[in-house]
């Protein structure tokens, strides 16, 4: 989330879309409640089907599942066509401005410049701004432009044209780009009817009629957005939508991922992903020969048009790489041996989940450790992963309770003689419950709050961190004793724990947070931090060797004035839900990211009642109810870009250079399973990135061949994933899968609710009951009438219902497709095509 | 005392007025459940089952989203789960938490024939004392709402307590607390008949239910549970929500003009069997051995 | 005064009484049961379910004494907590349920290539042999360098799959551990 739950009370305006907060989120979806009881906020539902969320929604719109660009795309329209933007906040905060080098192509038949047919790669060479100067009113000149650097590089000096006339601004080439997306093409691609999309276009809008810029609106999303081929773009449209509308940095706005499980969003700040270290740190690649070519790659120049100015916040990526590497090595990351830069492992290609799998198939993976973390359910194409474990040799599951994965080799279906066949040995170890053990999560509002345990593991069980520890020393000893391939990294990490095969998790905090290892000065502050103190935020890191941190983004979470983490202060002074003393939010305990952006470009609030952030004219800095997401002593006249990361300081309309894999701007391609081709371009109706695997398990489906229901998953309140089948009270609640069958459809086959279907896709089946139900609706897509369905996903092989034999014993997964979405890598488990019979 | 006890303004099957009724001050206090807010997420129905601790039920998937068909007799509270298609063509997804309404005039009680079997605190909650229940299931018929659940094995009948534990120590009830949307709300019944009508005025105002209104039927004397609807000409669509709920004529007329008619007929008896007396003087035995003997 | 349900009989009997003969001022109570939270020991925690992180207060049994293996009695939300402000959903609601769950695994386990069933193991044991494969793998399967001779230190043969409620320190303890050895496989539920 760019703002946080609380923040949603805020807002005037609620677009939820690829998200059931209700459903999946209630505690947090008490706030949008909040904001509609208290302002009158207006919310607007979209998504496939009428859900909890719909049932409170002042607006809810039908869409087909995986045509949120399309719809999003005609808002953009919309938006644009209607004067709702926000024209202040556009040209001084976003790259609405700048012109777009010559060469770029925008994708009117589905693919921008420099598309590779044989790589299915881009050569993004012309996705950059051009080169210099204020071009106001110059005319442009014909010619493809000036060669592109080698590697491309973003221009220092990036030409731009305030008026926005220019046909080469991202602000024209945009309105180009989305005009195709007009009512009628989002009615044929979406199935939302023309006047209802209207209707929706127009309530989402009305917070910018008549040059309004004090409302705001929020959008709000989870993984209905991302688990799509084209699923990382469709969260750009959001944010582009969000920026053109100027509700980015403002209390009751934002782009608001509400992410999933309890620590989904630390696992991705503490790079639990094979593309990050932690804090967002790229992992680096077999080009990154030594430190300095890794540093230089990674570490981005500003680039902004001559008279503005940019913090370019990444360009301290070189302290922040060097303290990880001294919280990881210690005493063994020293400057001769490049801050033992080697020790880390040099990707050469994409590791993400579905390759694991995939290579485990092809026999090149050999031995997981799960922890906590249940693969053959979760799937995609779950059938696959269960093939994929029978050709590993060795599989370690830490689990709390029997799951699918651990009992792959007796899942439905394999027979004694089969299993006899299966040589993987398979070690199940009974792991910690949530109650018995300490440390942090950080929710969607990147809030850090340390948990206490309760009480002890149960039996035998074990706390995850003792059980990895011990392994992870038995291994150092085999090393210590035998040698080994490339020992040094498994002897030097470091490992001082008090108790090293227990570690405490406060200890573990302390080092994430780090520490000065030598005497640190700012003699701007005239303060110096002594060596081994705590560090009280990560503006005190080095890359020189004398300070360590184990995650940059969360220094500051446990200082020498203790656990900021651990605060409990219940005091919300500005009333705006910002609680400063609660816990600890990344970064630097700023609630609201890019919050310099809720000012004008004179540092005034442009909604005084909403105050957080404003320029202290005569303190000369920034002050506020919220920790200022900028840097505290640039003066407006400066004009630094309020989007501090980015190194143009500004706001993303398009996306230069390696951004984004599939292009500058989002474009809407089918779901790789679909009904119909693509109406914008139907030579090219996917995804041209999404990758695809192709072993015999990796089959598809096609209309011609009778898959003709759209399917989508999701979860239920009731339920949490594969987990609450093992919970008596969730089990009562919810006692048996079921799908859920638009009632016009079940007229149709005659089928009635409660009967037993089975759903059958390309790559397998799945057993349930039918729910049949009015909340889904036939809709009409580029003229077919369609159907879709729904399957809520928390069933599988083990659980009190599988295991009293009250279920088919099949997983959802074994009906989705292990395809990805080329940005974020995140698997299509929504909107593929399957048919339906009685079972 | 960890557990506060909490003071009787009406007790069932009792003879004679309640001790101490009205020598002490204590406010009403009530539910407001917002349905327009309901999400229908059923924490309330999980914090009802875990605070009272009882056993789990097997329970059977029955096309819809609602828990089980009925309240039961270890099951409290429940939502109901309506899909509501408007006379306009409007489609919506009605969800009810649905429990015992607490009436001021609480059919129940009237209905029951044992002593202390239901009791209703000076605060409004009725509550139900198993240990005195003789399982005649009156109070089944004596309720409007169709609530009292009969446990066959125990002969008993149970209920929302309202979570009298916890309101006689100062906390609120299970539901209450766990609500996520603040859908339930809980506080004195002036406060929230207050709420309650700002919000259905706020519907009503500022968006499409322009019949919103609250649900405090005056055919039980009010109640201490009381609804936020969306369109209150039309409880019935909210999962049988009865629009003019009453205690059963029968019952009226049971504990009614026709206890008086017993308690004249009782009276009229003793009253008989004093002057009979005064007229008379204690009865004779004649003792007649002889008579006897003979 | 009356603190149990057979006081209230009590009570009401006597009140009975006490109201034929005319001098009813004792007010009647009743209480229909003890305060099972009364003297519980609370400790405050976050709810493993969703990303809102709702605060919860896990009550066990007994007051931390050193005789007294807790055990938890109840669980519910935490009122200062202040985006759930002691709400809880009917996941959040039933948390007592997953600590105190039948169905839990309680003791190392170990399935042999071939076998059709579970065999226990101790704890030193399966340490030790989870040890010895993640050393024959990660030799087996180690690139110290590529094709055009770039130091890439990977162990290609294994892969870690992360929970959804692994915690930061932990999170942090795998990249260590995992990075160390080389792994590059290395995903969580954050990704899918």
């Amino acid at each position: 989330m760019t703002n946080g739950w609380i923040d949603i009370k805020n807002t005037d305006m609620m677009l939820i879309m690829g998200g059931n907060p209700a459903e999946n989120h209630p505690c947090g979806f008490k706030w949008p409640i909040e904001a509609k009881r208290n302002r009158n906020a207006k919310m607007i539902v979209v998504d496939p089907r009428f859900t909890r969320t719909a049932a409170t929604a002042d607006l809810f719109v039908q869409l087909r599942t995986g045509t949120d660009i399309a719809f999003l795309g005609g808002l953009i329209r919309y938006v644009m066509e209607n004067n709702r933007i926000a024209k202040d906040y556009l040209v001084q905060y976003t790259n609405a401005a700048f012109i777009v080098r010559k060469g770029f192509k925008l994708p009117e038949d589905g693919l921008y410049s420099g598309f590779d047919a044989a790589t299915h790669t881009y050569d993004k060479a012309t996705w950059n701004y051009e080169e210099g100067g204020d071009l106001k009113g110059k005319p442009d000149t014909p010619g493809d432009g000036a060669p592109s650097a080698n590697p491309p590089a973003l221009p220092a000096d990036v030409a731009y044209d305030l008026t926005l006339e220019h046909p080469r601004t991202v602000f024209q080439l945009l309105r180009k780009h989305f005009s195709r997306y007009t009512p009628e093409m989002v009615e044929r691609i979406t199935g939302v009817p023309k006047d209802q999309f209207l209707k929706a276009a127009d309530l989402f809008t009305s917070i910018r009629k008549d040059g309004d810029t004090k409302k705001v609106g929020t959008i709000i999303y989870a993984v209905g957005w991302t688990q799509h081929s084209s699923g990382t773009q469709t969260i750009r449209t959001a944010a582009m939508l969000q920026l053109l509308l100027g509700n980015v940095g403002r209390a009751g706005g934002g782009v608001n991922a509400l992410r999933g499980h309890s620590n989904i969003q630390g696992a991705t700040d503490m790079a639990g992903v094979f593309d990050l270290l932690p804090g967002y740190l790229k992992v680096p690649t077999m080009a990154d020969v030594d430190l300095k070519t890794y540093l230089t790659r990674i570490t981005p120049k500003a680039a902004k048009p001559g008279p503005w100015n940019s913090f370019n916040y990444w360009s301290n990526t070189p302290k922040f790489a060097v303290s990880l590497l001294k919280a990881l090595y210690g005493e063994h990351a020293r400057k001769e041996n490049d801050w033992a830069f080697h020790y880390l492992p040099k990707i050469d290609r994409r590791y993400s989940w579905a390759e694991i799998w995939d290579d485990m198939y092809r026999g090149h993976v050999k031995g997981l450790l799960a922890f906590g973390m249940n693969g053959v359910a979760i799937g995609p194409n779950s059938s696959k992963n269960i093939d994929a474990l029978k050709k590993a040799d060795w599989l370690v599951v830490c689990e709390i309770y029997p799951d699918e994965t651990s009992e792959f080799w007796k899942s439905p279906g394999i027979t004694t003689d089969e299993m006899k066949q299966i040589q993987t040995t398979v070690y199940r170890l009974p792991g910690a419950g949530f109650a018995e053990k300490d440390g942090t999560f950080v929710n969607s509002a990147r809030w850090l709050q340390w948990k206490n345990a309760a009480l002890p593991p149960p039996g035998l069980a074990r706390l995850d961190q003792e059980i990895l520890a011990r392994i992870f020393l038995k291994v150092r000893e085999l090393y210590q004793k035998e040698g080994g391939k490339f020992p040094d990294p498994v002897l030097h990490a470091t490992w001082n724990y008090t108790d090293p095969h227990n570690p405490s998790l406060a200890e573990i905090a302390k080092e994430i947070n780090g520490r000065a290892l030598a005497d640190v000065t700012d003699p701007k502050l005239n303060q110096t931090i002594k060596a081994g103190q705590q560090l009280p935020g990560f503006a005190w890191l080095r890359d020189d060797g004398s300070t360590s941190s184990g995650n940059w983004i969360f220094c500051g979470s446990w200082t020498e004035a203790g656990a900021q983490i651990q605060r409990r202060g219940t005091e919300d002074p500005s009333g705006l839900g910002i609680y400063p003393n609660w816990a600890w939010s990344w970064p630097a305990n700023r609630r609201v990211l890019y919050n310099r952006a809720s000012c004008d470009l004179s540092g005034k609030p442009w909604d005084p009642d909403r105050a957080q952030v404003w320029w202290n004219e005569a303190q000369q800095k920034w002050v506020g109810n919220d920790v200022p997401d900028f840097k505290p002593d640039s003066p407006p006249k400066d004009h630094m870009g309020p989007f501090i990361m980015n190194p143009e300081g500004i706001g993303r309309l398009f996306v230069p250079l390696a951004g984004m894999a599939d292009g500058p701007f989002p474009e809407h391609y089918e779901p790789t399973e679909s009904p119909i081709d693509n109406p914008l371009h139907p030579q090219q109706t996917h995804n041209p990135l999404a990758k695809r695997f192709s072993t015999p398990l990796d089959k598809f489906g096609s209309p011609a061949e009778g898959y003709n229901i759209i399917c989508t998953t999701y979860r239920l309140t009731e339920h949490y994933h594969y987990w609450t089948k093992n919970n008596p009270m969730n089990v009562q609640l919810v006692p048996e899968p079921f799908v859920e069958i638009p009632a016009e459809l079940a007229d149709e086959m005659g089928l009635r609710g409660g009967e037993k279907i089975k759903v059958t896709s390309a790559r397998g089946h799945y057993l349930a009951k039918a729910m049949v139900t009015r909340r889904i609706k036939s809709m009409i897509v580029d003229g077919k009438k369609t159907y879709q369905i729904g399957i809520p996903i928390h069933w599988g092989y083990r659980g009190i219902a599988e295991d009293a034999g009250k279920t088919g014993l099949t997983t959802a997964n074994q009906l989705s497709p292990a395809v990805t979405d080329p940005n974020a890598y995140t698997p299509e488990f929504k909107g593929f095509l399957v048919k339906i019979e009685r079972a | 005392m960890s557990n506060g006890p909490l003071e009787i303004k009406a007790i069932s099957g009792h003879a004679g007025p309640v001790p101490g009724r009205d020598t002490s001050r204590d406010y009403d206090v009530c539910k407001l459940v917002d349905v327009t807010t309901c999400i229908g997420c059923k924490a309330c129905e999980v914090a009802c089952l875990e605070w009272n601790g009882y056993p789990f039920r097997e329970t059977v998937f029955d096309n819809t989203y609602q828990t089980m068909p009925d309240l039961a007799w270890n099951y409290y509270n429940l939502i109901r789960f309506n899909e509501h298609t408007a006379s306009d063509g409007t489609f919506s997804w009605l969800m009810r938490k649905d429990q015992c309404m607490h009436c001021a005039d609480p059919g129940c009680l009237r209905a029951c024939p044992a002593d202390g079997a239901i009791v209703q605190y000076a605060n409004g909650i009725v509550d139900f004392q198993q240990e005195n229940c003789i399982g005649c299931q009156y109070c089944v018929t004596g309720c409007p709402f169709n609530i009292p659940k009969f446990n066959p094995e125990t002969k008993k009948v149970h209920k929302c307590t309202l979570c009298s534990d916890r309101v006689g120590v100062g906390l609120e009830p299970a539901c209450i607390k766990a609500c996520p949307t603040g859908c339930l709300h809980f506080g004195s019944k002036d406060d929230m008949k207050d709420l309650a009508g700002r919000r259905a005025q706020q519907l009503r105002e500022h968006t499409a239910h322009t019949n919103a209104g609250v649900y405090d039927p005056p055919g039980v004397g009010g109640t201490h549970v009381i609804y936020v609807l969306h369109d209150i000409s039309n409880p019935e669509a909210y999962g049988g929500l009865p629009a003019n709920p009453r205690v059963p004529w029968t019952v009226k007329l049971w504990k009614g003009p026709l206890k008086w008619l017993g308690n004249l007929a009782m009276f009229g008896g003793l009253l008989g069997v004093t002057l009979h007396y005064l007229r008379f003087g204690p009865k004779q035995v004649k003792e007649d051995h002889a008579e006897g003997k003979s | 005064m009356a603190d149990t349900r057979r006081a209230f009989l009590r009570i009401g009997a006597g009140g009975a009484i006490a109201s034929v003969l005319g001098f009813d001022l004792q007010p009647a109570y009743a209480q229909s049961k003890e305060l099972k939270i009364a003297r519980t020991t609370e400790t405050r925690s976050t709810c493993p379910y969703c990303s809102v992180s709702c605060g919860v207060i896990i009550h066990t049994l007994g007051d931390k004494a050193k005789n007294v293996t807790p055990q938890v009695v109840h669980v519910e939300g935490d009122p200062d907590h202040p985006i759930n402000r002691g709400t809880l959903c009917p996941k959040g609601s039933s948390l007592m349920q997953d600590i105190l769950n039948e169905r839990r695994l309680l003791k190392p386990q170990v399935r042999r290539p071939g076998s059709d069933h579970w065999e226990d193991i101790g704890w030193d044991q399966a340490i030790d042999e989870i040890a010895r494969r993640i050393k024959k793998t990660r030799d087996e399967t180690f690139i110290e360098r590529d094709a055009q001779g770039r130091t890439v230190n990977r162990c290609e043969g294994i892969a870690w799959n992360g929970g959804c409620t692994d915690t930061n320190e932990f999170n942090y303890l795998v990249v260590k551990s995992m990075r160390s050895l080389g792994v590059c496989y290395l995903e969580n539920q954050a990704r899918v």
